[in-house]
């Protein structure tokens, strides 16, 4: 009882640190720019898609897919960013939400032109089939690696923030985007950099989700609640509160579907309502 | 004496003197460039179009009441989006809420039509009023998630409830009596068609109304800068929630309408790319007009009606692409960029 409320929790914890990884772009986007991206979904699915493309087509392992996913993402991010993006910051949120929408229609019309409507396979390599056995618990191997990897790379996030150049020019953009600009901050360089490093983690973790989350052209909208919980929750800007969010959303998602299959997703849309009625002002009232 | 005189005068009411206070009044209005409520040519002629579609061409009658329904929620979206500001990406969920009240009350052996559009219509009401609530007090990225976290809640309150609802298969056995005890509902949706005009009218005439009267007018300052208007006095949270379940109230009567002409309610009704595609058309078209909304409903539905039969993933792209043109390129919808087109071609400069 107790073991498989365990593995439960483990099962949530993988799953809430891919939400993580894919909704810190998000994060950083709404806190830098105030930008509120429902495209960001797209570039998970994208990042999915390269994946898939470059296993099938060149042969390339499984592994060796995952930072050209990143690279991918950011790349076609940093390149959307300076043609389409920045015109947006200034417009109103309708604008930026009927932008964002239309380019995560053509992102899913592309992908099922390209792909078909179906579910994209994952050929894992052989060492994450299967299971480990660690206390007494069976751990899918491949969800281990999955958490590994994302704590990695928290840890090199919260570095990179807390510890760099870059991260100190980005908290300064996002405490006050004004006040950085006239201490010299190049505020455009620092939102293109770290949109791309945001689109780049969130074509990561769709690579990654393939086989947690699965992958068909629906993908872009179909998580996009997720990710936008995560942000609402966990507050804009930031690294720690989105990922205790993503953690909690996780963990609360896996075990409503495991304890109390019929009522589905509506735990968490409910809870989704419940806390924004509580924190109305949302973001704004707790930035980084 | 004379104080007295005037008083009777005006006690009159719609005599001479009444009419030429009302003639001031509207010239006063017109001055000082407030929106006034005459009807102009255009506009005459503008409703002339759907009358003539549906008297000239009976084999698109049952596609023209889809159109008019579709232009009914459009409105409902166009008030709170146009006039106050609110995005909403759950608006479906007034609709949904419309449709199942109607539906349901058919169902279980009321098919009196009229009796079943003021069911739906309050069903709504209530929900938006209930939404208002939270929907009012939030800002920015939190409001538009509690619009779409709203109409998310209700979608799967739907889909859980399957034995009122009929769930994924949607709603069936809705049985309507006669239009006023004497039009049958009929295949080729010659009563549909008039009865969702009339409806779609007569909302139409009210909402024209309710955008120039003062009520309308406070709204749209409080868009403009809702600091200053409570600075002014105006009850800023209580205006946009009656203004947000008079919408509800729009969309659900336009859910009741589909529901009893289609007699059938889907699952989908309440479902996400139903309020997303609702957003669409009325940026499209031009929010905050009212007309815009319309004629967005009318371009979007004829276009997905040819386009979507030969593939829907070509629909989505050019659906997509056409939404990024005009956030880019065409702020204002077709009718926002035909005004700039006038004003140019007039040659006036812009005050």
């Amino acid at each position: 009882m107790l073991l498989r409320l365990a593995g439960v929790v483990f099962d949530g914890i993988a799953y809430g640190s891919l939400l993580f990884l894919i909704s810190i772009g998000l994060s950083v986007t709404l806190g830098l720019m105030n930008f509120v991206n429902l495209a960001h979904g797209a570039f998970a699915m994208l990042g999915g898609y390269l994946c898939v493309t470059l296993m099938e087509r060149a042969g390339v392992p499984f592994l060796a897919t995952l930072p050209l996913a990143f690279l991918g993402m950011a790349v076609l991010g940093a390149i959307l960013e300076r043609a389409l993006f920045r015109r947006l910051y200034s417009a109103g949120a309708l604008d930026q939400v009927l932008f964002s929408i239309g380019l995560t229609l053509v992102a899913m019309a592309a992908c099922t032109f390209g792909f078909g409507p179906g579910q994209e396979p994952v050929e894992l390599p052989a060492f994450l089939h299967g299971q480990v056995h660690l206390l007494g618990l069976d751990l899918g191997r491949y969800r281990l690696f999955l958490v590994g990897l994302v704590a990695i790379l928290a840890v090199a996030l919260e570095l990179l923030a807390g510890r760099t150049r870059f991260g100190a020019q980005v908290r300064a953009a996002v405490d006050n985007r004004a006040a950085a600009a006239g201490l010299g901050i190049d505020v455009d360089r620092v939102f293109a950099l770290t949109f791309a490093l945001g689109a780049g983690l969130a074509g990561l973790g769709g690579a990654l989700g393939i086989e947690v989350l699965g992958l068909d052209p629906t993908f872009a909208v179909k998580y996009l609640v997720y990710f936008l919980l995560v942000v609402t929750v966990g507050g804009a800007g930031g690294f720690r509160g989105p990922a205790l969010a993503a953690l909690a959303l996780g963990v609360l998602d896996v075990a409503g579907k495991y304890y109390v299959p019929q009522v589905g997703a509506f735990i968490i849309y409910a809870a989704m309502v419940v806390l924004l009625a509580l924190f109305p002002k949302g973001l704004e009232g707790r930035r980084a | 004496m004379r104080a007295r005189s005037a008083a009777v005068g005006e006690a009159a009411g719609p005599g001479i003197l009444g009419r030429w206070a009302g003639w001031v009044r509207r010239g006063r209005r017109e001055a000082l460039g407030l929106p006034h409520g005459r009807w102009r040519a255009r506009e005459v002629a503008f409703w002339l179009a759907p009358l003539a579609f549906a008297v000239l061409l009976p084999s698109w009658r049952l596609l023209a009441s889809q159109v008019f329904i579709t232009g009914l929620f459009a409105l409902s979206l166009d008030l709170i989006l146009g006039y106050a500001g609110i995005v909403s990406l759950g608006q479906a969920a007034f609709f949904g809420t419309g449709a199942y009240a109607a539906g349901l009350l058919a169902r279980h052996g009321w098919g009196e039509p009229i009796s079943g559009l003021f069911a739906a219509t309050a069903a709504a009401a209530a929900l938006a009023w209930l939404a208002a609530h939270l929907v009012v007090r939030a800002e920015g990225l939190g409001r538009l998630m509690l619009t779409l976290g709203i109409g998310l809640v209700v979608y799967e309150a739907a889909n859980r409830a399957a034995a009122v609802t009929g769930g994924v298969d949607g709603l069936t056995g809705v049985v309507m009596w006669p239009l006023l005890g004497r039009f049958e509902f009929d295949l080729m949706g010659s009563t549909a068609c008039a009865y969702s005009l009339i409806v779609l009218f007569a909302v139409f005439v009210l909402l024209r109304r309710l955008a120039v009267s003062p009520f309308g007018l406070s709204v749209r300052a409080i868009r403009e800068n809702p600091a200053r208007m409570a600075a002014l006095g105006a009850p800023v949270e209580s205006r946009l929630r009656a203004l947000f379940t008079l919408s509800g109230a729009v969309a659900g009567l336009a859910g009741g309408l589909l529901a009893q002409t289609t007699q059938f309610v889907g699952l989908d009704y309440l479902s996400f790319p139903r309020s997303a595609d609702l957003l669409v058309m009325v940026v499209l078209g031009g929010a905050g007009r009212l007309y815009g909304a319309l004629l967005g409903a009318a371009l979007f539905m004829l276009a997905q009606d040819r386009l979507s039969g030969l593939d829907p993933t070509y629909w989505q792209f050019w659906l997509g692409l056409v939404l990024v043109a005009v956030v880019l390129f065409a702020r204002g919808g077709v009718l926002g960029g035909l005004e700039l087109l006038v004003r140019r071609g007039r040659r006036r400069p812009l005050p």
